[in-house]
């Protein structure tokens, strides 16, 4: 190692800003786990040793919105808590991801009714849709790793940061 | 009014060791340490996956027989059995003479709950719910699976009634070459 050009290549790893930022934000995307139904059992099974989302830098749930940076809708999303998961979302810092997490959140699911809305997308941007009912942990896992995959993505598209998405809210009922 | 039940006492002041709290931190690490060397329990999900059991109710999906027909017959069955209406079908006719088959067959999987009624109530046993359960989609659109996708997935599955070939040969439709014509038209 007396070459310094030589020790340079050995043990220097160079890289964009971008993608190092980006190669952080996805091995520590801490979860805001919205947990509305049956679906929140699953994701805590996901949290607990059998599965075991450390391995994924995802362990740490936090339950305050600031903290966070990825939220996993998991439930039934009533037009009565609608309100509440949009401002949930809304005081989440950028950038920021959404998991859909089962029928419900993703479409409504079975909930075709006046009370329900379908479909988590209707009031915030959802970035990964993980269809079951509810969803395997595993397949929880696998929305991770796609958000993870979306992460880099942003990266390589040059953005750093996501751009603020603000999806036109209906009018909130049950006010 | 007369008071029920009997209060618990407040627990007596502890000794002096007891109130270091060193004996009680020694017996959590103690515990923290045996536990260290029992059998791991995670499951290193990418690479290891689970034994799913043979009856595991995934995705949904439909089958072809031997003779790559596509089964489904558009009876409407499933698309009204279904509880969240995640199934929409489309009929057409087929160059048998006799069936119609589906001309769009689309499941909703983001609406799709896999509680196995459509393969339940399928006269044809055309419907299956797959062992798939690692799907996850980037929109809606995507997760709306048409026929075409539903009969890759599903692939091929023996049909032990074989009513296609019983039916054909003696019933000698006019016009259209039942048999072995049939098969592409069948798609």
């Amino acid at each position: 190692m007396n070459d310094d050009a030589s020790a340079v290549d050995h043990w220097v790893l160079t890289t964009r800003l971008a993608d190092y930022v980006a190669w952080g934000r996805k091995n520590s995307l801490w979860p805001m786990p919205m947990g509305l139904a049956c679906c929140a059992i699953e994701l805590m099974a996901m949290v607990a040793p059998r599965y075991d989302v450390a391995r994924f830098g995802a362990e740490a749930l936090r339950f305050s919105p600031r903290q966070a940076d990825m939220m996993v809708v998991a439930g039934t999303v009533t037009k009565k808590m609608a309100p509440a998961v949009k401002r949930i979302y809304d005081q989440m810092p950028e950038p920021k991801w959404v998991i859909a997490m089962g029928a419900c959140a993703s479409t409504g699911g079975m909930f075709r009714s006046y009370a329900v809305t379908q479909g988590v997308d209707e009031i915030i941007p959802v970035d990964v849709y993980v269809p079951g009912c509810p969803p395997r942990p595993e397949a929880l896992i696998e929305g991770i790793m796609q958000v993870q995959r979306l992460v880099e993505e942003r990266a390589r598209a040059g953005r750093g940061a996501a751009p603020i998405r603000t999806p036109s809210v209906p009018a909130a009922a049950g006010r | 009014m007369s008071v029920t039940g009997k209060p618990v006492k407040r627990p007596e002041q502890r000794g002096l060791l007891a109130r270091t709290y060193l004996p009680s931190i020694l017996q959590g690490m103690w515990i923290t340490l045996r536990h260290m060397f029992r059998p791991k329990v995670t499951m290193q999900y990418p690479e290891e996956t689970w034994t799913l059991p043979d009856r595991y109710r995934g995705l949904p999906a439909l089958v072809r027989d031997e003779d790559q027909r596509v089964k489904c017959v558009a009876c409407f069955l499933c698309q009204i059995v279904c509880p969240p209406k995640a199934i929409h079908i489309e009929a057409q006719e087929i160059a048998t003479g006799v069936e119609k088959g589906p001309k769009v067959f689309d499941i909703n999987m983001l609406r799709c709950i896999m509680c196995g009624y459509c393969e339940e109530v399928c006269p044809e046993q055309a419907i299956f719910l797959t062992r798939e359960y690692q799907t996850v989609g980037l929109s809606r659109e995507q997760m709306i699976f048409g026929k075409d996708r539903l009969l890759e997935m599903g692939g091929v599955r023996p049909d032990p009634i074989r009513k296609w070939s019983r039916l054909a040969p003696p019933a000698g439709a006019p016009g259209s070459g039942p048999e072995p014509a049939a098969q592409g038209a069948a798609r």
